[in-house]
């Protein structure tokens, strides 16, 4: 017993070591078509990472550093990790029935960093993701943007790794889903919006005044009134796409609109005021009376426009192992090939602040990329490897690895937040 | 049409009865496709389907086949026959998803067999004609999970403006339900072993009913005597593995025909789904993997056809959004996980059509059969393959691509 303790010593210092100097052995990737997403694809391309870093990318002629792990990539498609700009995995909630509002409440505080559903959406190629309370509120607390390293902290998950910096949004709905009627919670649009309202102006008096005593919730509002902080809105019809429109007029501050699902109806008003879209590929209309105009064709139309817009999971709406189908169905409905697969990655960076981190395929941004079988646009074609800052964190080829994507007996034992942003 | 004269009220009317009259009389249809599959037989490169008066007349290569003068011809990549959902809801529950559009489930008691899918079905949903515009031609819809027997399904054409328009088969299958959806729905039965005995009791009550010379009649025992007589099969939804053994239970003890519903854990037990000899419409692989579906697999199907296992897809019910799957998008799915092409096709359509026991009128191309038909500009399981145009009965009822 006595004689174990300095070897298991030994081997946590190694592991600590291990996390602090991560990927000390440069990785290249050679002869996969890339798909850099920031620029043209490139045949039989050359990707190396090192230290977690992207330190070259270009065509078969870029130089492989010495000692390099090589990987053949002939014949499959190299692109950057997914990035989904709302989900519910993680299990975390926000709040709770005894206020409509509640900019103070954190999701951070009730996510389990060991949930399968962390290792189940890398299967689908998704490495960075926004995780976000429900809909059933104005304003349900705080989300946070996720990268689905190995943790045991979520601390440990956030973009930087500490909660110094913004490492999420604010989620806000309007629509029905808040329209409970009942206690805190408004029972019209009108009042919806005017709750909403008197939540910025008084953060507007807050942030005005010197010193004032802390307040959490204010606290936050000041942060989305200075722009640090993005608000991921959700809204579904034409008229409460255009009251958001109307609030970022007022207030000033930074929206993404979500779910969008009459967004052709006003895609000129979205481009208009220069918003931002997360939408969502959803295979019939209708399921709740907001939803019934919901079609494959909302990306085509914000392209269109001239709208930035990004696909998201809403998981468990959709399920993660199939965020690429969202692309691919836009395409089908007149999305440029180009746009749709910038809406799976770099468009849904710009909408969390990270792209100058992850989205793209660029010297200097984080080694987060994407092995596929085939063109990510393909029925045929499955994530064989994801890879998050220079670490392997999905392998198909790994029979222990596999059934986070195929499923099995007992292989998922989260349950799902299923109802959660269509609905309260 | 804020203004209507009454000419153009007139001249509208008129070209409305031309336009009847054309899709009622001009029914010579050439069908010609790059790659033709009409799953009975081998895909055939450059084929022509010719259609009259509403059925297949003859299917072959552009070499064998000549097109007769006065057939309208229309070109695409890739035209298969309609495909076929072996079982959803759709009609039954439609899009808006309030009370007033959803009639899958009555609440008021557990069992009710008695409940005609015919009673509800609204031919002009919206859901109806979003899956016909993607190909989807024959449903087989009704009643849905969650009751220990929460009524009666049917199979309909995705065409027709009524019920009678588009019927084929007006009482399918009695849809049974075991599992936790069941205990959530209603009060009791509130597990598992009591849902079981309940069901047993109204077996036993049934071949009592059978008995007698002269019943007073009853509804419920109407139905269950049919389902006894093998009549009409008996639907049990069932996904996990203590579930679908139950079912094979009670098929063994009161001998009607099963069919499996869901079946998610059937990868556990396919001998004995194999001994039973008993069809499975297999849950759609993008369910999701929570609940009794949490031991959920991509696999099923291939498991199933590699064992030989009739199967076919479904979409089975959704409460919520999307208010539909779309059956060919399921399978699509099972194809990237491991299924062949032709089972997987196969399996929304003649394989589909043989559970059912519609295979005679519906599920391949082939000389005689109801001209059912769904053109693509692309591989029919691609994702950004659209459907360019649909036919049923001999008529095409979509050009939109979608």
């Amino acid at each position: 017993m006595t004689h174990r303790t300095p070897i298991l010593a030994l081997g946590l210092l190694l592991a600590a070591a291990g996390i602090a100097q991560a990927q000390e052995t440069p990785v290249a990737v050679r002869g996969a078509r890339i798909i850099p997403i920031s620029g043209p694809e490139i045949e039989n391309g050359v990707l190396v990472v090192h230290r977690g870093k992207i330190t070259a990318v270009g065509d078969a002629r870029t130089a492989i550093p010495r000692g390099a792990t090589l990987i053949d990539g002939r014949g499959k498609v190299l692109m950057p990790g997914l990035v989904d700009t709302h989900s519910h995995i993680g299990g975390g909630d926000g709040g709770d029935a005894s206020a409509a509002m509640h900019p103070d409440v954190r999701i951070l505080d009730a996510i389990d960093p060991r949930s399968d559903t962390f290792r189940k959406a890398r299967t689908g190629g998704i490495t960075t993701v926004n995780v976000m309370p429900g809909s059933g509120h104005l304003m349900s607390g705080q989300t946070v943007y996720l990268k689905l390293r190995d943790a045991d902290r979520i601390v440990d998950m956030l973009p930087d790794k500490t909660m110094d910096s913004i490492y999420g949004g604010l989620k806000m709905a309007n629509g029905t889903n808040s329209l409970r009627g009942t206690g805190p919670f408004p029972g019209t649009r009108g009042r919806q919006t005017a709750m909403q309202r008197g939540i910025f102006i008084r953060a507007q008096e807050y942030m005005a005044k010197e010193n004032p005593p802390r307040d959490l919730q204010m606290e936050t509002m000041v942060e989305v009134l200075q722009g640090k902080r993005i608000v991921h809105f959700h809204t579904h019809t034409h008229f409460d796409i255009l009251t958001v429109l109307r609030l970022v007029e007022e207030f000033k501050f930074r929206a993404v609109l979500h779910h969008v699902s009459d967004a052709a109806m006003v895609a000129e008003e979205i481009a208009a005021a220069g918003v931002q879209s997360s939408i969502i590929a959803i295979d019939a209309p209708g399921g709740k009376v907001e939803a019934i105009n919901l079609s494959y064709s909302a990306g085509a139309a914000l392209e269109k426009a001239g709208a930035d817009v990004s696909y998201h999971t809403d998981d468990g709406v959709t399920d993660s192992r199939f965020f690429l189908r969202s692309a691919a169905f836009g395409v089908r409905a007149g999305m440029s090939r180009a746009k749709a697969l910038e809406a799976v990655t770099l468009a849904g960076a710009r909408m969390l602040d990270m792209a100058h981190r992850v989205g793209s395929l660029e010297v200097g941004k984080d080694a987060d990329f994407i092995l596929l079988s085939g063109d990510p646009l393909s029925v045929y074609s499955v994530v064989e490897q994801t890879w998050i800052e220079g670490s392997k964190v999905f392998d198909r080829a790994d029979p222990k690895q596999k059934p986070f994507f195929t499923g099995g007996y007992e292989v998922f034992r989260g349950e799902g937040f299923f109802h959660s942003c269509y609905h309260d | 049409m804020l203004n209507e004269s009454a000419p153009m009220k007139a001249s509208i009317l008129l070209l409305s009865i031309i336009l009847f009259a054309v899709s009622a009389q001009a029914q010579t249809y050439a069908v010609k496709g790059e790659r033709v599959y009409t799953v009975s037989g081998r895909m055939i490169p450059n084929g022509v389907v010719l259609v009259k008066d509403g059925t297949i007349e003859r299917v072959g290569t552009a070499a064998q086949v000549r097109i007769p003068d006065g057939y309208a011809v229309t070109e695409a990549k890739v035209v298969t026959p309609g495909f076929i959902d072996a079982r959803n809801t759709v009609g039954i529950s439609g899009h808006l998803n309030v009370p007033a559009d959803q009639d899958q489930l009555e609440r008021s008691s557990p069992f009710q067999p008695e409940l005609r899918a015919i009673d509800a079905y609204n031919a002009r949903e919206r859901l109806v004609e979003y899956v016909r515009e993607l190909g989807i031609t024959t449903i087989h819809t009704g009643h849905g999970p969650g009751a220990l027997a929460s009524g009666q399904t049917m199979i309909v054409k995705t065409a027709g403006g009524t019920v009678n328009e588009a019927l084929i088969d007006s009482v399918t299958m009695v849809a049974f339900t075991l599992g936790t959806s069941v205990s959530g729905n209603y009060s009791s039965p509130g597990t598992r072993s009591k849902q079981v005995a309940m069901l047993r009791a109204e077996f036993l009550k049934a071949r009592e009913y059978m008995a007698k010379e002269n019943p007073v009649r009853d509804l419920k025992m109407d139905i269950m005597a049919r389902v006894l007589r093998r009549e009409v099969r008996a639907l049990f939804t069932v996904q996990q593995a203590t579930e679908i053994q139950s079912a094979l239970r009670l098929q063994r003890e009161f001998g009607f025909d099963l069919v499996l519903d869901g079946a998610a854990e059937a990868y556990l037990m396919l001998a004995d789904i194999q001994a039973a000899g008993v069809p499975v419409l297999v849950h759609p692989p993008m369910m999701r993997t929570y609940g009794e579906g949490r031991n959920a697999t991509l696999t099923l199907a291939s498991e199933l056809h590699k064992a030989g296992i009739p199967f076919a897809f479904q979409a089975g019910f959704e409460g919520y959004v999307p208010k539909t799957r779309i059956v060919h998008f399921e399978a699509a799915i099972a194809l990237q996980s491991g299924l062949p092409f032709d089972a997987a096709l196969t399996a929304i359509t003649l394989g589909s059509a043989r559970i059912l026991g519609i295979d005679a009128r519906v599920g391949s191309l082939e000389a005689g059969k109801d001209a059912d038909l769904a053109l693509f500009d692309g591989e029919p399981f691609e994702y950004t393959t659209r459907t360019v145009a649909v036919m049923v009965n001999g008529s095409w009822v979509s050009n939109q691509a979608r």
